[in-house]
């Protein structure tokens, strides 16, 4: 029973060590967030400028190959992070082929492993909301003379408030992963280190109430930055309706 | 310059190794063009071909004598159930302008012009998608209507209608013709083919029966098929 106790006991003093550490606002904690923050959006950004007109064009475009690509795409949904991390690591790595750019421990580097993560995500849900609304849409656009280049550029401006759920799926997956961000990061303090990696270190460190603070914090910023996507496409939705 | 006539030279359209519609025809400017014809007999396919967006599988659509392969930009089309764009009123009557690169203060007359026209001003800033089934039928007709098209393509307009917002849309048609739009119009209202019809293009099983007159054939059909057809003997689309 000792085992359930301290397992008790750990939940809240993780707690309390939560409260404290939101509330004392610690130095520390925040470069961590903030990193942690930073890293994700970037990478979000990357993701969606890419992953979103990439997913609506395969919805809209007919090619020879496009079932295959669409198949390989929701396949590289599941990539893991560690191999993500692995070969972004090959690739910066002193002697790799973009070894000169000195990228490798950077929060560059990070961006860059968490963008190829989530781009594949973004791409294939934004091709799945996109193609719902094509098939709605591709006689009526098209009898208005649309040309295909004009149905994504529709498609995706139409469809704005259900992408926003491809870009949090992308988003909740980056700042959730620790395999790729480890690898290519490097955890170095003040630097590289952020909520999940600190995580992992502290959780090995045997600071297993520290360990579940920093996680509940981070399950708080997911909820906090879902909130606020939600709170802004309803307004958005609303003013759509009323303008 | 006007688009007109159009000419269908020895079309055919076939899916699925089936040939769902061939024929020989020409559209000339003037009163409404009825297609009729029962279900299955091709009337939505004829219309897509001539609109363009379906390929014949054989034979020419030809504009003024000249061979057409894309969308024609003095040409639309209006379809049985209205497809309105996730947008309001008035973006949905502006889309196709800002296609084609008209001007702003342009879009902005224009649309609200056919806005009132379509008795829609009211609705100018509501969500296309919230508007009533008649509603959106008319700002269907409206949207096609705002780019001054040389020919306007009507798919069942009134077939989900009830008869107020059917009698409504009659109205905007004639309206539309009015304005100097060729109206090609399928319909099952056989009373509404005598209200809008000019001429009758009678389609049986994918092939055109009979051109003529709308009074000629509703007096004196050609066709067995068509005198089955006005009488209301049950009549399956294919032979």
């Amino acid at each position: 029973m000792a085992g359930t106790e301290d397992t008790a006991n750990n939940f809240l003093d993780a707690l309390l060590l939560a409260l404290d550490l939101i509330t004392g606002l610690n130095a520390g904690l925040i470069e961590i967030v903030g990193l942690s923050l930073s890293v994700s959006l970037s990478a979000v950004l990357i993701a969606g400028s890419i992953g979103l007109p990439l997913g609506a064009a395969l919805a809209v475009y007919n090619f020879r190959g496009r079932q295959i690509s669409i198949v390989l795409l929701n396949a590289l949904m599941g990539l893991p992070p560690v191999f993500i991390g692995l070969t972004v690591y090959l690739l910066l790595s002193r002697s790799g082929p973009l070894g000169a750019l000195d990228l490798l421990f950077t929060p560059t580097a990070m961006v860059i492993a968490q963008a190829i993560l989530i781009t594949p995500i973004v791409a294939a849900l934004s091709r799945q909301t996109c193609q719902g609304l094509y098939e709605i849409y591709q006689e009526q656009l098209r009898s208005l003379g649309a040309t295909p280049l004009n149905i994504v550029l529709t498609i995706l401006w139409d469809a704005r408030i259900s992408l926003l759920t491809a870009i949090m799926a992308g988003f909740g997956r980056a700042i959730a992963e620790v395999g790729a961000v480890f690898i290519v990061g490097g955890n170095i303090e003040n630097f590289t280190r952020v909520m999940t990696t600190t995580i992992a270190l502290e959780t090995s460190k045997g600071n297993l109430a520290l360990a579940m603070a920093l996680g509940i914090i981070l399950v708080l910023l997911s909820i906090v930055v879902n909130g606020v996507a939600s709170i802004t496409a309803d307004s958005v939705s609303r003013s759509k309706a009323n303008r | 310059m006007n688009i007109l006539p159009l000419t269908l030279k020895n079309v055919t359209y076939y899916s699925g190794g089936k040939q769902l519609l061939k024929c020989n025809v020409t559209i000339s400017e003037g009163p409404n063009t009825m297609v009729l014809g029962p279900n299955g007999a091709g009337k939505s396919i004829f219309l897509r071909v001539c609109h363009g967006l379906l390929k014949p599988t054989e034979g020419q659509v030809e504009w003024t004598g000249k061979e057409q392969d894309a969308n024609n930009p003095n040409q639309a089309m209006v379809f049985e159930k209205p497809i309105m764009l996730q947008r309001t009123a008035e973006e949905n009557l502006a889309y196709g302008l800002k296609l084609r690169k008209a001007k702003k203060d342009v879009i902005k007359q224009r649309v609200s012009q056919v806005l009132q026209r379509v008795g829609l001003t009211e609705a100018a800033k509501q969500l296309a998608t919230s508007l009533s089934a008649g509603e959106q039928q008319r700002l269907a007709l409206g949207r096609a209507w705002v780019l001054e098209p040389d020919v306007l393509f009507l798919d069942e307009p009134t077939a989900n209608l009830d008869p107020g917002s059917t009698a409504e849309v009659e109205i905007i048609i004639q309206e539309i013709k009015k304005s100097g739009t060729k109206i090609v119009m399928t319909t099952h209202d056989l009373g509404q083919a005598r209200r809008l019809g000019g001429d009758i293009i009678f389609l049986y099983g994918g092939a055109l029966k009979e051109h003529s007159p709308a009074e000629k054939f509703f007096d004196s059909p050609k066709t067995k098929e068509a005198r089955a057809f006005l009488n209301g003997e049950i009549l399956w689309g294919q032979d």
